[in-house]
């Protein structure tokens, strides 16, 4: 157990899991920069094979801190198909980084069934799906079977919104499974999944090696969407609060060196080592270059926000962003209860924490914790000045209010379960 | 060498415990086939094996288990775990411990490199002597691969010694002791381990005698 930071000589230790993902960068970087140092403690890096083993080692104190999708501190903190343990994210590490990818038979289908969509890709490319899987229920054949990387990631939820932005029920007329990234080349190769979406680098990995074709990004979806945050364990928060702030401080520093572009060899090569994210660097140096290929022998594209670290905000805890994600679970059912979402929201994503840590940074802090999306906001008011937003895409034109989320929850037709939810009552395990 | 341990006897009770079907999975061999003997003699003998996730999800279905082990280095836990919430890929919900009160378990557990699911309903202590049986044969286990890479390192160590010391015995006219006697204290002065020493001064011989 390493909690209440066991000490190296005089400099105290933090323990972080991680998953082998350019989006864990961050916490790379600040290890192998020594960032962690320059703040004053030591960064020990642990590399993890599945997201339950991120999310029982830091229950469990093993890891005093992790890399993990957005929606997992609340998933845990809810108790959601498990004992709860209060988590919270005082800081994001990163906005985009994913891709929707399709085999080459259904892209070849949807291409048929609308070329124009298809070719246009993003959301247009889920009517031409649409039409692929109303042809296929229309000829009796089996659903199509769609990979995402757990239940409770914006890959899930990003999907699922975005098959039902074009009328498909992402229980009812396809099926969904997790898939691990490392067995997803194969996973497409073998047909076991039709397509996926799944985090930088593995996006690319099947466009590569030529069995599919990137459709759309997460960027084109919802431009600038939180993906994943630094989840700390409440109490060891609480009872570190000397140790939070400087990591969060030395991330920061580490997410600010990695929007850089004259960074972008050395964060390249330290990315690609075998003990971190440990896949071809080419595919890695795409990514964090925004020059993806999304379709086999294809010319790079070039999308200098395909995924970001720090400008937009960028490491800024939403509030507003943890209601949208309660939001989504509330839709589809992970969530059966109706709960106050602010209340929750603000419990697990932390601005207060960072803005102590921006602060001592000298960076300039969003003076509200919660931001509309699709309203066309181009700034955002900051304690040091105005922070710049990036584009506004959001889901084909649609908008979100976080001051009325029960609104926006009760807005969609296809979702499991009724519009109202039960009252309050026990935890529960999730249905998907 | 390491002893597996005495096996873990289980009373057998009135409530056919034993009856339990268990399902391990684990791409280990020989850390399945000792788990597997331990259970057996310990009174479970409904236990199947998978060493792949292949066919995963019809071989759950037909084998109905009551109680899942994964070990934690299989990247396919969480699919796992989402299996196990659709109904029509396992006949009866199946969930890792929810109580707070068997945290002291599941740490031991995490520890041991093993993780365990239980159907929903299935009471503890029923699954108690399955958990500790697990736990203790991945303990022993990693017990045992550590002796042997340790036994490996050192094996391997001792070939490079043995070489360091006949090139220092042709070369400088050194007898065995004072060959390796020097290699000791260069060691110690560089404060390295002598197979390091051993290591650097053959690669050195091979590159100078090219």
């Amino acid at each position: 157990m390493t909690t209440d930071a066991l000490h190296n000589g005089d400099m105290p230790i933090i323990h972080a899991g991680f998953i082998p993902l350019t989006d864990s960068a961050p916490l790379l970087i600040a290890k192998a920069l020594g960032f962690d140092a320059q703040f004053g403690f030591e960064l020990r890096l642990h590399r993890e094979v599945s997201w339950a083993n991120i999310r029982d080692k830091t229950d469990h104190g093993i890891f005093d801190c992790a890399h993990m999708l957005a929606a997992m501190p609340i998933a845990s903190t809810l108790g959601l198909g498990r004992a709860p343990v209060p988590m919270i994210a005082p800081m994001a590490l990163n906005l985009n980084g994913n891709a929707i990818t399709v085999s080459n038979p259904l892209y070849a289908a949807m291409a048929n069934a609308d070329p124009e969509a298809t070719r246009t890709g993003g959301m247009a490319a889920a009517s031409a799906l649409a039409k692929v899987v109303r042809a296929r229920q229309a000829r009796g054949e089996p659903p199509l079977t769609l990979g995402m990387v757990y239940p409770f990631s914006c890959h899930n939820y990003d999907l699922r919104y975005w098959l039902a932005s074009a009328g498909i029920h992402p229980d009812n007329d396809v099926t969904l499974v997790v898939i691990p990234p490392p067995l997803i080349a194969e996973g497409l190769a073998t047909g076991h999944v039709d397509g996926y979406c799944v985090g930088a680098p593995w996006g690319a990995v099947s466009v590569i090696n030529g069995g599919g074709h990137i459709v759309a990004t997460k960027h084109e979806l919802w431009a600038n969407s939180p993906e994943k945050v630094l989840g700390v364990r409440m109490d060891w928060a609480e009872r570190n609060p000397g140790l939070l702030k400087p990591l969060i401080m030395a991330l920061l520093t580490a997410a600010q060196w990695l929007d850089q572009p004259e960074n972008l060899d050395e964060a390249t090569h330290i990315l690609a080592q075998a003990q971190h994210v440990g896949v071809d660097a080419a595919l890695i140096r795409r990514g964090l270059a925004g020059s993806l290929i999304r379709h086999p022998g294809g010319e790079p594209g070039a999308d200098a926000d395909f995924i970001v670290f720090h400008r937009y905000a960028a490491n800024f805890p939403w509030v507003s962003h943890a209601i949208w994600l309660l939001t989504q679970m509330q839709r589809w059912g992970q969530i059966t209860q109706a709960l106050d979402m602010t209340a929750i929201a603000s419990q697990v994503y932390r601005p207060d924490l960072y803005r102590a840590a921006a602060q001592e940074l000298g960076l300039s802090s969003p003076l509200t914790d919660m931001k509309a999306e699709g309203d066309g906001q181009a700034a955002v008011t900051g304690d040091r000045g105005d922070i710049a937003l990036g584009e506004g895409r959001f889901f084909g034109g649609e908008s979100f209010d976080p001051a009325d989320a029960a609104a926006y929850l009760r807005s969609f037709a296809i979702r499991n379960g009724p519009a109202e939810l039960l009252p309050a009552r026990e935890p529960h395990l999730p249905l998907c | 060498m390491v002893m597996i341990p005495n096996p873990v006897t289980v009373l057998p009770a009135a409530s056919p415990s034993s009856d339990l079907r268990i399902l391990v999975i684990d791409e280990n061999p020989i850390r399945c086939a000792i788990l597997q003997a331990g259970l057996r003699e310990a009174g479970f003998a409904n236990v199947t094996v998978l060493d792949n996730m292949t066919g995963l999800l019809d071989r759950i279905y037909v084998i109905d288990p009551d109680v899942v082990v994964i070990d934690l280095e299989n990247p396919s836990r969480d699919v796992l775990e989402q299996m196990f919430q659709v109904s029509r890929i396992v006949k009866r919900p199946i969930a890792m411990f929810v109580d707070q009160s068997d945290r002291a378990t599941i740490e031991a557990a995490i520890d041991a490199g093993v993780s365990a699911y239980i159907v929903d309903g299935l009471k503890k202590e029923r699954v108690r002597p399955i958990l500790d049986m697990t736990i203790s044969r991945f303990r022993a286990f990693d017990a045992m691969r550590a002796e042997l890479e340790s036994t490996r390192s050192q094996l391997k160590e001792r070939k490079l010694i043995e070489r360091a010391k006949g090139l220092l015995m042709k070369t400088k006219g050194l007898d065995e002791e004072a060959a390796y006697s020097l290699l000791r204290r260069t060691a110690m002065n560089q404060n390295r381990r002598i197979g390091e020493i051993a290591e650097s001064l053959i690669s050195a011989y091979d590159l100078l005698k090219m």
